[in-house]
Parts: C-alpha cells; structure tokens; sequence
C-alpha cells in the first residue's frame, strides 16, 4: 500500500521542481498530444530522450519512477498483447487458427508499450515534482477562463485540493487498519477470490467510516472559519511566471518540430 | 507456559511511499520474560509502536531475528509462524475503535477467535465473556457498535482482542483521548486480566503515573534503540538517567523530590504513587 506514489510528492530543489505549476502542466498534457505523431523509431528515440531528459533534471531516482510503472503493468501488457493479436500487415511470424502474430502487430505493440510507459513517466515527473496544492493552484489557474461558463472553478480546485491533500493520511489509515486486522488473524492474498473480497469488508468498512466522519468534520472546521461557497477569495500563494517557464514551453514546440520533422523523414524510406 | 519475548539484534526500516526512514529500529536486544509487566515510553517518533509491530510480524526485522515463545519471526518467509504468533500476541493498537467494523457488536469480538479457526458457538460465548471482562452489559451485544459512545467503542475493540485468549498483550497508549476516568478504568482492566491470565504485557504510553501505578518494567527508547530497560523503580530512582533522556517523573515522585529539597530531609524509599508518599512521610515524622 506504501508502495503507490500517485499523489505524493518528492521533495526537492531542481530545475523541474521550481518550474511554474501551470508550465507544468500544459506541458505534460502537451506531451501526451504529441505522442500521437510519433510513427517511426527515430520519433520515438527521440521522445523517449526527452522523457529521460525530463526525469534526469527532476532530481527523483529513476527506480521511484519504475516503482510508479509497476501497478499498471498488467493493463500495459494486456493492452499491448490486442495490439499484437489484432495488427495485420507485414510479415507474418505465427499463425494459428484467428490468431496471427505479424511484423506489424509487432511493431505497433512496442509502439504502444512505449507510449503508455512514456505518458505515465511524464506525469510522475510532474506529480513527485510539485507540491499537491501548487498543483492545484496550477488546475484553477488554467481553468480560470471557463469561470465565464458558469463552471464552479474554485469549487472544483478546492474538491481537487482536498482530495489530493488526504491521499496519504488515506493510505495510511488503509495500513493501519491493515495491520490491525492482521494482527486479528486476518490474512490478505490468500485462498479463493471470494475469500480475498470477505477480507476487504473489515479494511473499507472503518475506512469508510472515518473519511465520512472526518468529511463532516472538515466542513464544519470551514464553515466556522467563513468559508462560503461562490465568495470571491484572493489567494496567500500567487504564482509567478518566470524566464524558465518559457524556456519549458519553447522546448515543448522545438520538441514538436522535431516530432515533425522526423515523422516525414521516415516516409522516405 | 513459557511466553517469552526475544530480540536478537533486530533493525528494521519503514517505507512510506517514495521515502523511506531507515532504521525505525536499530539492533534492538530484548528479553521480556514470561509474566513480565513492561512499560515503554520514549519521545515521538523514538520507535515505541515499530518495537509494538515487530512482535507481532507486522513489522519485519531486516536484519536480527525475533522469537515469541518457540515461533522464530526472521522474514518474510517465516509467514508459517505469523498466524501462530498473531494469535498468542494480541495487539490493541493506538485508538482501536478505528478497526471496528461488523453489524452488531457481537460479530465484531468474534471476528479475531473465529480466524484463528474457533467454532462459532465457542466464539460467541467467548465473546460473551470478554464483553463482561471489559464492563459493559452484555446484552448490547446485538447493537451495532457504531452506535456506541468512544469509550465504550474502545472497551468492544479490546473485548475483540481479549477474545483471541492472547498469551502476551501488546497495547499501544490504550487510555489515549479518553476521560480521566475511562482512562483508569481501561488500565485497571488490563492489569486484572493481566494478573489473572499470567500474560506478558507490553504498554506503550506517555503517562508516567500509568508506568508508576501498573508496571514493573521499564524500556526508554530513544532514536530506535532501547537506552533504558530497568526496574521501574530504580529508573526513577536514579534522577540522572531521568534528565539524561529528558523523562517525567510521576507527581509523587517529583513531590518527594521537592520536599527532599526543601526540608533536607531524605526519605527512606523511593515513592511512586500518593499512598507511598504518604507512608514515606508518616515515616520519617514530616506529618
């Protein structure tokens, strides 16, 4: 249960760490976009080095990423196994009744191995590299122009902000109760499906309890202290957009180019 | 029965998402002997609740070995001796109203004995029992425990644990957010079951009245080693060990102390409660 990062935070001081939030951000959703031109090897030499690039300046150890790849490792597999069976074209390596293994299923599913792994790296590096609440900040600072909609922009900040505020106290309330049914005789990761979802009851019922619980509190605890729904609010941190926040958006568009390029390359082969 | 706790140059670390604290626990060296009433106490985040966790497998030791009466906990693939350790050690934990989760009361106490393979008539008499071991009426048994007050929550989380008919029962600050009186109700409790049973108790606590008043050993950890592991009385004998870890010393004690100073008189023994004072006092003619 420890083992998961989303949501936490990696502290420190590099280059990426004191990037502008809203930099941030565009720019690993820029990314995710861009992944789509990518069809040839030299694209992908070249977003993966990116990618590499990315987490090198973020200052994380690289194993804290690859612990991050582990939980989705099946979904990535399974994906990248359709991918495999349902390609034609190319050559054809195996074939067995509906199932054909060819060149091209090969290819594409590598394809796809490299994406997936790719987007969830980049936007590791963004969540261990700035803290929850910049991140949030980041969010209603960019959705700012839809407020003209009628979207509850602060609202939806402030749900986001708290969510992600309580991720750890959750987990390690999820381990507490963990142990203490443990230490109850209960045993996780073992005998049939059926019996491992029994054991479930005893670990969500209290947690349930206290996220409500604690809910009710933390509306209260707001309301004492004045909050009040649609009030126009200032904000204590104010973001600042510096010369390193462009220079990560001019690399974001100099990586495009080059996505562009290279795409044609390719053709010519 | 022999119920002895044994650390053999245990250290353990603790991994909370991408960090990790290292050492929680430092070659720790332990002998908890059967029968034996310990206290520990230490400043927060000294490795109090990992020593807890470690005798019950929860935490496991990366280097060191740990033996709980004949089951011997090394790592991860000691799993066999978990379930034979869990069952003899009963663990409260700090705020144990926290785990509470079933329908009625009744199902709740019974969960523990009923995973450790009891029948379920045997459980629910068990359970009968513990709820009158822990002073509340039994026949609330069918009502969801959800409804009850907090102290009371916490009497049915501990009756679920003394169902388990542990050997050693390891508690951590199990008296905390509770009133005064709760507070000694819960401890007076845990040492009547502790005299009846002949169990091997463990209490994590910040208290030094409850170190005073219920135990006869005393372990001081500080920086996940154990510094101190003395009689009670000769710890707070010795007021340089005291100060040295930066410990409180019971009411009585630091009244004795104060009075020692004021009149230069010395008193004959070393008092840890009211009463003790009291005769102490009497003693040497003060009163």
């Amino acid at each position: 249960m420890n083992k998961l990062i989303l949501g936490r935070y990696f502290p420190g001081e590099s280059w990426v760490h004191q990037l502008d939030p809203r930099a941030k951000i565009v720019a690993a959703v820029y990314f995710i976009f861009v992944l789509f031109l990518a069809n040839n090897w030299q694209t992908y030499v070249l977003l993966w080095a990116f990618t590499f690039i990315a987490m090198r300046y973020s200052q994380v150890p690289i194993r804290i990423y690859l612990r991050g790849v582990r939980p989705l490792l099946y979904l990535i597999l399974f994906t990248v196994f359709l991918q495999i069976l349902f390609t034609a074209g190319g050559k054809i390596y195996f074939e067995w009744g509906p199932i054909v293994i060819s060149e091209y299923g090969l290819i594409n599913g590598f394809y796809i191995f490299c994406r997936f792994v790719m987007i969830i790296f980049v936007s590791t590096v963004v969540t261990l590299t700035t803290k929850p609440i910049d991140l949030t900040d980041g969010i209603n600072a960019l959705l700012k122009p839809l407020r003209k909609m009628k979207v509850p922009v602060d609202e939806i900040a402030l749900m986001l902000s708290i969510s992600l505020r309580f991720i750890p106290n959750l987990l390690d309330e999820t381990q507490k109760v963990m142990d203490a049914q443990r230490a109850r005789g209960t045993e996780f990761g073992e005998g049939s499906l059926l019996k491992q979802m029994k054991t479930l009851v005893p670990i969500f019922l209290p947690l349930f309890v206290s996220s409500l619980n604690r809910a009710e509190e933390m509306a209260n605890v707001m309301e004492v202290r004045g909050y009040q729904s649609g009030a126009t609010r200032s904000s204590f941190r104010q973001l600042y957009w510096k010369h390193r926040d462009s220079v990560c958006l001019c690399v974001m568009i100099t990586l495009t180019l080059g996505l562009l390029w290279l795409r044609n390359e390719g053709l010519f082969h | 029965m022999v119920m002895e706790i044994k650390f053999d140059k245990v250290t353990a670390d603790y991994q909370l998402g991408p960090i990790r604290s290292p050492r929680v626990l430092e070659s720790v060296d332990l002998l908890l002997e059967t029968g034996s009433f310990t206290a520990v106490i230490g400043h927060t985040g000294s490795g109090k609740s990992s020593l807890l966790k470690a005798m019950n497998g929860l935490l496991l030791p990366r280097e060191g070995k740990i033996t709980v009466g004949d089951s011997v906990i090394e790592s991860e693939k000691s799993k066999k001796a978990f379930k034979k350790v869990r069952k003899q050690v009963g663990m409260v934990f700090q705020f144990p109203e926290s785990q509470l989760f079933a329908e009625t009361i009744e199902q709740d106490i019974c969960f523990g004995p009923l995973n450790f393979g009891v029948p379920l008539k045997e459980a629910k008499e068990i359970a009968l029992h513990a709820l009158e071991q822990v002073g509340l009426d039994p026949g609330i048994r069918y009502k969801s425990p959800f409804s009850l007050s907090g102290g009371q929550k916490r009497r049915v989380a501990i009756a679920g644990i003394l169902a388990m008919r542990p050997e050693v029962l390891v508690l951590d600050e199990p008296g905390a957010g509770l009133d005064p009186k709760g507070k000694s109700e819960i401890m007076s409790l845990i040492t009547s079951w502790h005299n009846d049973n002949q169990l091997t108790t463990v209490l994590v606590t910040h208290d030094m009245e409850d170190v005073a008043t219920y135990a006869e050993d005393v372990i001081v950890m500080n920086k996940g080693k154990i510094v101190v592991h003395d009689r009670v009385r000769n710890l707070f004998a010795n007021q340089n060990v005291v100060e040295k870890w930066g410990l409180d010393v019971p009411e009585a004690r630091r009244m004795q102390l104060m009075i020692e100073r004021e009149t230069g008189v010395t008193l004959p023994s070393v008092c840890l409660t009211t009463d003790e004072l009291a005769d102490a006092l009497m003693e040497v003619g003060l009163v």
